[in-house]
């Protein structure tokens, strides 16, 4: 797309939407995308082979997602606020019935029931939940902001419990902690009382180390994290490897061989398949992208007047940042392992569509919105493009 | 990048608590940036130390360093080389070799097909359906044939055909083949000791620090080996066992299990020749075992060499009979018990000193007790429980308690050596204190007879060779003693077999200072015209000993020496003998 199909005064709905969407943002996401194909590419083959699969099974069918995955981000990206908070409110209840439906028939894999089976597809209702449920507190705060007399935060927490007791059946001890840092970041945005906030982050370390006591994986995860020697640690130190073996520049795609050995390569491990094949260099543009979204995302709505943009964006984003961060953390041995995607690269239909709807959200909320009441006055003094950096 | 102020466009339009709650969000959200930022970067770091510091500098600091320049990285350890096991003089019985491996990655093999008849044409004894359908699997790893030779490896990579990986491996030789192969024992394809000392010290030998000195000599080994073999092939044997052993310390200089195996090549196939006969087998061991009947009965009754026990009529229990095989029917003293290897005698000693002392001896030399011995392939002696009176007599001559061969060398060492108590040893002093297991230094510490009950058996023993049971096993000068001992294997019905027999021949040398036992046992063997049908321990295994006594002198460096016939080991004991016609062997009464 060049500037010059849309002309500024275009009024259709692309033209509005390529004028107002943040196309930075844009760009990072879509070479996210990419280095996911590649990097699925790469790493896929041998898990493949491995579980007697074809060995371009895992690439196809990351193609094949990928298409669902850029309409529905860039779909999402076209509605308004209204809209959004309308489809976030659809999503979320559907997301909990299906919650529910996996508990209660769903399958386990690897020890937890979390997937719904459809067909040619395994969906994972808990990735779609996040997002909505974002986006769903965040207007019930700013909803309280503008009327106190609204229970906005007594919803949300109601909300807030329902999921997280719905996670913690499947058990999903990682999307819980994301999900609380969700919430935990939207009432900090909001403003409520910086003890509140350290209040809700000392329940948190307090529930952390009651689920180091009452659950049994976990705990093992964390032994084996704080003392190697006290379990298999097989996986993260072939991951260790990979880094180790690729160095600068890396060995080159589909040259690896440090990842053979890894089992969940393309999905839990691509980051260290990531480092052996491409190298420290290409590391540092991966981390400085996923940054970028982040930081921009942040940045885009720093002059919003909407407390709702804000908070919504900023638990979003906070989601999508911890995932990559506990993705990444995990392959480098800085944190207990914990099975996490890395958004937009990792294989996984589920969580590629989830993280697209994600952004699809983040994006309809970093466009430039038509100022409401009193502060429309200023909009004719400013270009569109001002808040940009 | 730059973050943007925190306050962008103040604005005094606003209803005042909207105003500040934005300013908050806006203020915490640079807050949250900050921190995002904070934890990319620490990550950031942490991919500079990974990928650099412990990856690319090692592999620089190798390319730069002139010994090693550009070498492959090991991205899969090659295994430690285990340690060797030599002799008692450094002779190599053991050592692992570094080998490699050939294996494919099917992956990267174009051509299945014509890599398959390469490899067949470099490797005839691959097959080439066998190395296709492997070559075709769906697999990025798959072994094509372990431990190849040099020049295999340097003909493989000449084919230049991609895929074809090798990888470095430990391929464990035995110079000696099955020499030494029950005591040494074997490995599996991974380097685990599954057999002989290569188990029993599997994880100092993974250590690799050190050899692993044995007291075995391979010379004198081969010439074990050399006449068990023959006795065994003689006599239509189905197995057998040797072990030469030094008398005052334990240490084995020679031990033999017959039939053997080749250690490089370990099948099921070959499992009976697993079976290390010499203390894995236990057996019930028949005259030996007078030896310690008589021992016992001159160390605890005390009595003199003309005590006399009555051997006229078989001593009948229940339904047992108890009869001589050599029968003199008449009164024996105690050198005539054991040269005529009396079994109504024995038993009757056996009488004498009573069931709970002889037992009690039986245990001070050893013989109710596992084998001590640094081997995992052993046994404990078959004890009948409970123990009935019968048990002591038919103990007194060998049967109805079973014990290993070892375990019986080692008692008569015990007995012979001047009354110390020793412990068979495979493994020289000082060799296996880095494993942290300290041998026994102290073994020679405890008594079992009296240095004047020792000094009369051998006399006795001396005796059975010189005039008995055992003469082709004088050698002249040598003044060798021993006793032999055939017994009847279990038959099938509670009792005994006539025509299975399990003949043995304990021998030490020389008597007047022992210093080495030497026994033969052959498990079966049958009588051939030479031996005029005869299969007892006399015609098999004494001649053995015999021939293993005179091959091995020259080898130990031994003198022989002339003795004045009046001053051997067996002079004493004559007055006390008639022959078989019942004259009298000397006429000069000595006492």
């Amino acid at each position: 797309m060049s500037g010059h199909m849309f002309s500024r005064t275009d009024k259709t709905i692309w033209g509005r939407w390529w004028w107002t969407i943040d196309r930075p943002l844009l760009a990072a996401l879509l070479a996210m995308m990419g280095f996911g194909i590649i990097l699925v590419a790469a790493a896929s083959p041998p898990v493949a082979t491995r579980i007697g699969l074809d060995q371009y099974h895992f690439i196809i069918r990351h193609l094949i997602i990928m298409v669902p995955a850029l309409i529905l981000m860039i779909g999402i990206s076209l509605l308004d606020l209204k809209n959004l908070w309308r489809l976030a409110t659809i999503l979320l209840g559907v997301g909990i019935v299906m919650m529910v439906v996996v508990l209660a028939t769903g399958m386990e894999i690897k020890g937890a029931q979390r997937w719904l089976q459809l067909p040619g597809l395994s969906l994972q209702p808990s990735e779609f939940v996040k997002p909505a449920f974002a986006v769903v507190a965040a207007w019930l705060i700013s909803k309280q902001k503008d009327n106190p007399v609204f229970p906005g935060y007594l919803i949300a927490g109601g909300v807030f419990f329902l999921v997280i007791t719905l996670l913690l059946m499947q058990p999903d001890v990682g999307m819980t902690i994301v999900t609380f840092c969700i919430l935990c970041t939207e009432i900090f945005l909001a403003g409520l009382s910086i003890w509140i906030v350290v209040a809700a982050g000392v329940v948190g370390a307090v529930c952390f180390v009651l689920g180091y006591f009452i659950l049994p994986h976990m705990r093992s995860r964390i032994d084996r994290f704080l003392d190697p020697a006290s379990g298999d640690t097989f996986q993260v130190d072939r991951a260790l490897d990979a880094f180790r073996h690729g160095g600068l520049f890396g060995t080159g795609p589909g040259q690896g061989t440090v990842k053979l050995s890894i089992p969940d390569a393309h999905s839990d491990f691509i980051f260290a398949v990531a480092g052996e094949e491409l190298g420290f260099v290409f590391l540092a543009i991966l981390l400085a992208v996923l940054a970028f979204i982040i930081l921009r995302g942040f940045n885009r709505v720093m002059d919003s007047d909407n407390v709702f943009v804000i908070l919504a964006t900023g638990g979003l984003l906070v989601m999508f940042g911890i995932q990559a961060l506990v993705h990444i953390g995990s392959n480098l041995h800085m944190i207990p392992t914990k099975g996490m995607t890395l958004p937009f690269i990792s294989y996984g239909g589920s969580s590629l569509l989830a993280i697209s709807v994600t952004m699809g959200m983040v994006l309809a909320l970093t466009r430039r919105q038509p100022k409401t009441s009193v502060s429309r006055g200023s909009l004719s003094s400013r270009p569109v493009m001002a808040g940009k950096l | 990048m730059s973050l943007p102020p925190l306050f962008r466009r103040p604005s005094t339009t606003l209803i005042g608590s909207r105003r500040s709650t934005l300013d908050v969000a806006r203020g915490r959200l640079v807050f949250v940036g900050i921190v995002f930022a904070l934890a990319y970067i620490l990550v950031a770091a942490r991919v500079m130390d990974l990928t650099l510091i412990q990856g690319e500098l090692p592999r620089l600091a190798r390319m730069t360093s002139p010994d090693q320049g550009v070498t492959n990285e090991p991205v899969i350890a090659v295994a430690k080389l285990r340690g060797d096991v030599v002799d008692r003089n450094g002779v190599l019985l053991a050592r692992s070799l570094k080998t490699a491996s050939l294996y494919a990655d099917p992956a990267l093999i174009t051509d299945p097909d014509q890599v398959a008849k390469d490899l067949v044409r470099v490797l005839p004894d691959l097959k080439y359906g066998d190395v296709l359908q492997k070559l075709q699997r769906k697999t990025r790893f798959i072994w094509l044939r372990r431990n190849l030779a040099p020049q295999d490896q340097y003909a493989i990579l000449n084919l230049g055909h991609p895929g074809l990986n090798f990888q470095d491996e430990a391929h464990r030789i035995y110079p000696q083949g099955p020499l030494t192969a029950h005591m040494v024992g074997f490995t599996d394809i991974d380097g685990h000791g599954l057999g002989g000392v290569e188990r029993s010290f599997d994880d100092l030998l993974a250590m690799g620090n050190r050899p692993l000195q044995l007291t075995l000599d391979v010379r004198l080994q081969h010439i074990a080996r050399r006449e068990l073999k023959a006795a065994i092939r003689e006599f239509s044997g189905i197995g057998g066992a040797a072990v030469i052993m030094d008398v005052n310390t334990g240490e084995i200089l020679a031990a033999v299990s017959a039939p053997d195996f080749d250690p490089h090549n370990v099948t099921q196939k070959n499992s009976d020749s697993l079976f290390n006969r010499l203390t894995l087998g236990v057996y019930e061991m028949g005259s030996t075992f007078k030896i310690f009947s008589t021992a016992a009965l001159l160390e605890i009754k005390n009595v003199g060499m003309g005590q006399t026990f009555d051997a006229r009529e078989p001593i009948k229990i229940g339904r047992f009979s108890i009869t001589d095989y050599h029968g003199q029917n008449r009164v024996l003293t105690i050198p005539e018990v054991m040269m005529y290897s009396s079994n109504i005698g024995a038993a009757k000693m056996a009488e004498m000193i009573g069931t709970q002392s002889f037992k009690n001896f039986l245990k001070d030399v050893g013989l109710m007790d596992t084998v001590q011995v640094e081997l995992q392939e052993r046994s404990r002696p078959l004890i009948p429980n409970p123990w009935r009176e019968i048990t002591t007599l038919t103990a007194s001559y060998g049967h109805g308690i079973a014990v290993t061969p070892l375990q019986t060398v080692s008692a008569v060492a015990s007995v012979i050596n001047g009354g110390m108590l020793v412990h068979p040893t495979l493994v020289m002093d000082g060799t296996v204190n880095d494993s942290g297991k300290t041998k026994n230094t102290k073994r020679n510490a405890v008594r079992v007879v009296s240095e004047k009950t020792s000094h009369r058996m051998r006399q006795i023993l001396r005796l059975v060779v010189s005039d008995g049971t055992a003469k082709s096993a004088d050698i002249a000068g040598f003044q060798v003693g021993g006793k032999t001992g055939t017994a009847e294997k279990p038959g099938g019905h509670g009792g005994y077999d006539r025509k299975r027999l399990l003949s043995s021949f304990i021998g030490v040398f020389p008597m007047n200072k022992p210093q080495y036992v030497v026994m033969v046992m052959v498990d079966e063997p049958k009588g051939t015209k030479a031996s005029y049908g005869y299969a007892t321990a006399g015609w098999v295994a004494a001649p053995a000993v015999g021939k293993i006594i005179t091959a091995m002198v020259p080898v130990l460096g031994l003198v022989p020496q002339d003795i004045d016939p009046e001053k051997d080991m067996a002079a004493q004991m004559r007055p006390y003998v008639k022959d078989k016609t019942g004259k009298q062997l000397v006429s000069v009464g000595v006492e």
